[in-house]
């Protein structure tokens, strides 16, 4: 009997073949389908919410059948404090990335809508997996519907765009194969040890290689999920990407891929390398604070909304990245949440750029200009998503960035410079939403082509209203949320910091020849 | 009683929303007016009601904090959403709702006819709403929430009018547009913000805890008097009250926010909002007392600020200008008393400041309406006779900010600058001293140009007076400005200083820590009661001479001294040095060297490089498979000799 978190990975999949089977020119019928799938998504992925017991760190609703038994690789799913926002942002954001495209996609709407939900299992698996093999099976998956999104339903330079994303991702993912297949290999080298991917016994076993290899595998690890992030200077693939894909496209691609990234390092590298973890948390986290500030202010001159938003993201996530490697509880909550907030916030500005891109086909800043006249509704919804993403206490954003500061003042690892410049990011972040905003939204209406756009639909609204819940539902009720990752979020850390002791075990197995 | 707090805090929030749901549906200016100015009238009614019950409590028994939620917690980090109702909040609560709501009173009068009506009034409520936080929170992250809440709500009814044109006054040349003032507002007051939030990060990293409760009583227990933690922790938040309240170097923002309509200048560029700085250092006094250096910063600071600010007040032409520099400099003295140590001084030139500073503003609104919109006094003129009661109104908060006696700035400047002398910070006391004859002069130039004299406004233009809904808050801030001093009168003059024995629980801890005041003789202190006397006289009649009998003489005196003139009236330069300094250095750099050249050339340029290596290998790859046999079984019998070759070398 599969679970039921089982089933929430799987219903996706399984609507994409039911909606292969569907007449392509039927499209209301393809549209309900994909909708009500991804609906039906969310709903069994609030019962998990409600049936979570939050006072546990460990794995819950976990289902193993073996797989590959040669190598001890599983079918192997779990959800603990971290997986399950990430779930809920997951099952959240699809179906309103595929009621945003309801009218956008003009061509292979059926391949369209197969693709989006075979791009949310795949991220659903990544998630869920506590297999590295099977983990590592769903992030290449998940690949290839994002590369389709982007390469067919793109803009101009999709192709180059889509080509990129791929290339830039399977480099670092290589890398991570390599170093999974070394881990099983550590494995078996135990007294009695076999090979395995399976995730929650190598946790015992990462911590005990060798620095030397540690360091390798940290690092093959460390690379592909600085690509995803994306961290400085491993961005470049990210304003390509969103430029060229549709708005659902963007909307996914920012709101969940990205933390697959965030997610992987603090799933994978902090506890199996905790020593490496430890030795390169300055590093990176410099990495990170130099990428709030570049990406802040190169978002600060850029002309294309889409790019704006884009390099945003590369300022917010590296707050994440940040709150990780403080390795304190304040700074990883901080990150958790913030991944749930960069999602809503930034998939919001890619819908309302979308909304504004379907009515005039050009997201050049310059073009814009009193637009809230013209579109009253659209512009209160752009303020407070702006407000939300310049971290405006209230609303969703500054809960994590304040966390995050917070916990990289208090870090034991990084000095307190690092917060300090990061909240400089604060000030930035202030200065490019607030021009885009301006040039867009007020003044005088210049351009005469925007004289006559109509306002939100209904259908619009509807799309962007309950990500406005959740902006002000974690402004000011962050416990919520917060509360379900505490508990997973202490034993991480202890993992990592009580590994001088692991450690002086590990010197007494035969790891090392 | 305990569910005031929270119903004096949620009635200007319900307006918000009923108004920004329902106010454009139900398009009514009766109705958007009536329930924006009545919740905040309640408020002030609650308020009202609970400072009465604090007067009738023990000493002891007047603090109270009611606790709403759990807002925020992980880690080790707990914060509540909690009030702290003290003499310190009631005040700033009283002055909030009570100036409040006579502004929002005006505002039906002033923005008849608008568009935006209800959006007007929803922003207002919105602001009422986030200040009462900041002053009623009772923990550094609450605040915080209204200290950004207020920045937002200035930076949308600063560019209310977001289509309008407003002259900048020099820089950047010509017009710009409202919500450039908006803009420019929000992010200067970040950067004060920024000093805040690692303000927060020290405090919580040092006392563990970001809650009054827990902080300002054990502060002196905690951390060394002096010490490195406590003078980064009060400067930092001094950052953030020097963005708020328009201190020198973060003041630019405030004369270009009189782009927003007059009553938000009145409300929250003049009496509330801005001084939430001094409020920010009054209720962290214990803070400041430990870092005597810090003390002296936000003196010199306030005390430069307050000439700086005055001395280009003397020659704008633009009657919100003038009142938006006069604020500025006004806010300077509040700091020169904090940083003296004089914290209820500071606190008493708040109040008057609130009373007589929201007068002169709405009373400038009403000759901006009774002009069509003429903001520039060389265009005013002969205004007291169609105008009687803002011109007497507006005479008695020009008199009220000069400090001449017996009116409320009188008490409060002099209070401010006597401490100053007993603090025995003579420099300060001197340019403070200066100060208060350019207010006097800036102010009563203001007055003669715009209201004695001949009308110098076009024929077609017939000015006259505002109706009641306007000139009604006109009357009651002139009674409080004129009177408001009596709080304050202090002993030697034969007053109680009620103020001062109110405060007294609140600054008591701070005020034993700092060094006991230079006993000054009393004979010395009505020196210079005399002394400021003087000036502020000397100051008033110089302005009325000049600009009422010998306006020859004032024009002679600009050609004569060109040059300083030139600099005040571009306001030291100060908008061009940011900008050739900040600004485009840091534009240029994102755009030309860390976008084109390090992302577009660096990174995609390694990326796309190696991408057309591999290809060009591959392409080389391909040359080899060229499918001729021949050409494979040389290259394999080449490939035999070599490794034979090296084996044989080897071995």
């Amino acid at each position: 009997m599969p679970s039921i978190l089982t089933i929430l990975i799987v219903l996706p999949m399984a609507g994409s073949l039911f909606v292969l089977l569907l007449p392509a020119d039927r499209e209301k019928l393809i549209k309900g389908a994909g909708l009500a799938v991804s609906t039906l998504a969310l709903a069994l992925s609030i019962v998990l919410w409600a049936q979570f017991d939050n006072s546990q760190a460990g794995m819950q609703f976990t289902q193993k059948s073996s797989w590959i038994p040669a190598f001890d690789v599983s079918f192997s799913v779990g959800i603990d404090g971290l997986s399950l926002l990430l779930v809920l942002l997951t099952a959240f954001l699809t179906p309103i990335a595929m009621l945003s495209s309801w009218n956008a996609i003009q061509k292979r709407l059926k391949e369209y809508t197969i693709m989006l939900l075979l791009l949310e299992t795949g991220m659903l698996g990544v998630f869920c997996a506590i297999d590295l093999f099977l983990f590592y099976v769903f992030w290449e998956a998940m690949l290839v519907p994002m590369y389709f999104i982007i390469g067919i339903w793109g803009g101009e330079r999709r192709v180059y765009a889509a080509f990129k994303f791929f290339l830039y991702t399977m480099a670092g993912s290589l890398l991570m194969l390599v170093a999974i297949i070394g881990l099983g290999y550590y494995a078996s080298l135990a007294p009695g040890g076999k090979f395995t991917t399976d995730l929650i016994r190598l946790f015992s076993i990462g911590p005990g290689i060798p620095l030397g290899v540690q360091i390798w595998m940290f690092l093959a690890f460390a690379l592909s999920f600085a690509i995803k992030v994306p961290l400085f200077p491993f961005h470049t693939w990210l304003p390509d990407a969103h430029v060229e894909a549709p708005t659902a496209g963007s909307v996914l691609l920012a709101g969940v891929l990205l933390k697959m990234g965030t997610y992987g390092f603090l799933r994978f590298c902090l506890p199996l390398f905790p020593q490496s973890t430890l030795m390169f948390a300055p590093f990176i986290s410099t990495l990170a604070v130099v990428g709030i500030i570049y990406g802040a202010l190169v978002s600060m001159v850029q002309t294309d909304m889409k790019k704006l938003v884009a390099y945003s993201s590369v300022s917010h996530l590296g707050f994440v990245v940040l709150g990780i490697f403080a390795l304190t509880e304040e700074g990883i909550q901080g990150s958790v949440i913030q991944m749930v907030n960069h999602g809503l916030s930034t998939g919001a500005l890619f819908l309302i750029v979308g909304m504004i891109y379907d009515r005039r086909h050009t997201r050049a800043i310059s073009k814009f200009g009193g637009l809230a006249k013209v579109m009253p509704v659209l512009a209160v919804f752009f303020m407070i998503v702006s407000l939300s993403s310049l971290g405006l206490p209230g609303l969703n954003g500054f809960i994590g960035e304040f966390l995050i500061l917070v916990g990289a003042f208090r870090s034991d690892y990084l000095s307190h410079w690092f917060a300090v410049f990061a909240a400089a990011g604060v000030i930035l972040a202030a200065v490019y939403l607030l021009s885009m905003y301006q040039k867009t939204m007020l003044g005088a209406v210049t351009n005469p082509e925007n004289r006559k756009l109509s306002d939100l639909s209904k259908r619009e609204i509807w799309v962007l209203v309950p990500v406005m819940l959740f902006i002000v539902w974690i402004g000011i009720f962050p416990n919520t949320f917060l509360k379900q990752s505490a508990a997973t979020t202490k034993q991480i850390i202890t993992a990592v910091k009580s590994t001088t002791t692991i450690r002086a075990t590990s010197e007494a197995l035969p790891l090392s020849k | 009683m305990s569910s005031f707090p929270a119903l004096v805090v949620s009635l200007p929030l319900i307006g918000f929303f009923i108004n920004g749901i329902f106010g454009k549906k139900i398009a009514s200016e009766r109705f958007s007016g009536i329930l924006g100015s009545g919740v905040v009238g309640a408020a002030f009614v609650a308020s009202a009601l609970m400072f009465l019950a604090m007067v009738h409590s023990p000493v002891e028994g007047r603090t109270q904090i009611v606790s709403l939620f759990e807002w925020l917690s992980a880690g080790s980090l707990s914060v509540a959403a909690a009030y702290r109702i003290d003499q310190l909040s009631i005040l700033m609560c009283l002055i909030i709702t009570g100036v409040g709501f006579l502004i929002h009173v005006y505002s039906i009068g002033y923005m008849r006819g608008d568009p935006g009506f209800w959006r007007f009034f929803c922003y207002l409520n919105l602001f009422i709403f986030m200040m009462l936080n900041l002053v009623l929170a009772d923990n550094f992250l609450l605040m915080f929430l209204g200290w950004e809440g207020v920045g937002l709500c200035s930076y949308l009814l600063i560019g209310f009018w977001h289509d309008r044109q407003f002259d900048t006054g020099g820089y950047p040349p010509g017009t710009s547009t409202t919500s450039d003032a908006a803009r420019k507002a929000f992010i200067v007051n970040r950067v004060g913000d920024f000093g805040f939030l690692v303000a927060m990060l020290l405090i919580f990293s040092t006392f563990g805890s970001l809650t009054f409760g827990e902080v300002l009583p054990r502060a002196a227990a905690i951390v060394e008097p002096g010490s490195s933690t406590i003078f980064w922790i009060t400067l930092l938040l001094f950052l953030g009250a020097v963005g708020k309240s328009a201190q020198i170097p973060l003041y630019i923002w405030l004369p270009d926010a009189m782009a927003g309509p007059t009553p938000v200048s009145a409300l929250i560029h003049a009496a509330t909002m801005v001084t939430a700085g001094v409020y920010v250092v009054a209720r962290c006094s214990i803070l400041y007392a430990l870092s005597p250096a810090t003390l002296q910063i936000v003196g010199t600071v306030g005390c430069l600020t307050a000439i700086f600010a005055a001395t280009i007040g003397l020659v704008q032409n633009d009657i919100k200008k003038i009142l938006a520099y006069s604020t500025i400099s006004q806010l300077g003295y509040m700091f020169l008393a904090l940083g003296v140590g004089a914290f209820t001084s500071g606190m008493f030139h708040l109040i008057t400041h609130a009373f007589f500073k929201a007068l002169l503003f709405l009373g400038a609104g009403c000759v901006i309406h009774a002009l069509k919109g003429e903001q520039d006094i060389r265009r005013m003129g002969g205004l007291g006779s169609p105008m009687p009661t803002t011109r007497w109104t507006f005479l008695a908060g020009s008199l009220a900010i000069a400090g001449i006696p017996p009116l409320s700035g009188f008490f409060s400047k002099d209070d401010i600058l006597l401490r100053t002398y007993a603090g025995g910070a003579t420099l300060l006391w001197i340019i403070g001293w200066i100060t208060a004859g350019l207010t006097a002069f800036y102010i009563f130039r203001l007055f003669c140009l715009a209201f004695t004299g001949e009308g110098r406004w076009p024929h077609d233009v017939h000015p006259h007076e505002m109706p009641g809904s306007m000139t009604i808050p006109l009357v009651i801030l002139s009674v409080l400005s004129v009177a408001g001093g009596v709080i304050g009168i202090p002993s030697n003059l034969g007053g109680g200083n009620l103020l001062e024995g109110w405060l007294e629980p609140i600054f008591s801890t701070a005020d034993a820590r700092l060094a006991a005041l230079h006993d000054t003789p009393l004979s010395m202190e009505y020196v210079l009661i005399a002394l400021s006397i003087g000036i502020a006289v000397a100051g008033a009649y110089g302005a009325s001479f000049l600009y009422r009998r010998r306006a020859d003489l004032a024009a002679r005196i600009i050609t004569r001294f060109n040059a300083v003139y030139g600099l005040l009236v571009h306001k030291y330069y100060v908008d061009e040095i940011y900008d050739a300094l900040i600004v485009s250095p840091l534009e240029r750099i994102s755009k030309t060297l860390l976008w084109k050249g390090v992302d577009g050339r660096l990174i995609d340029g390694a990326v796309d490089g190696t991408a057309a290596l591999v290809f060009k290998i591959s392409d080389r790859l391909r040359r080899i498979q060229s499918g001729v046999a021949q050409g494979y079984a040389l290259v394999f019998v080449l490939g035999i000799i070599v490794i034979l070759g090296i084996l044989v070398l080897r071995f």
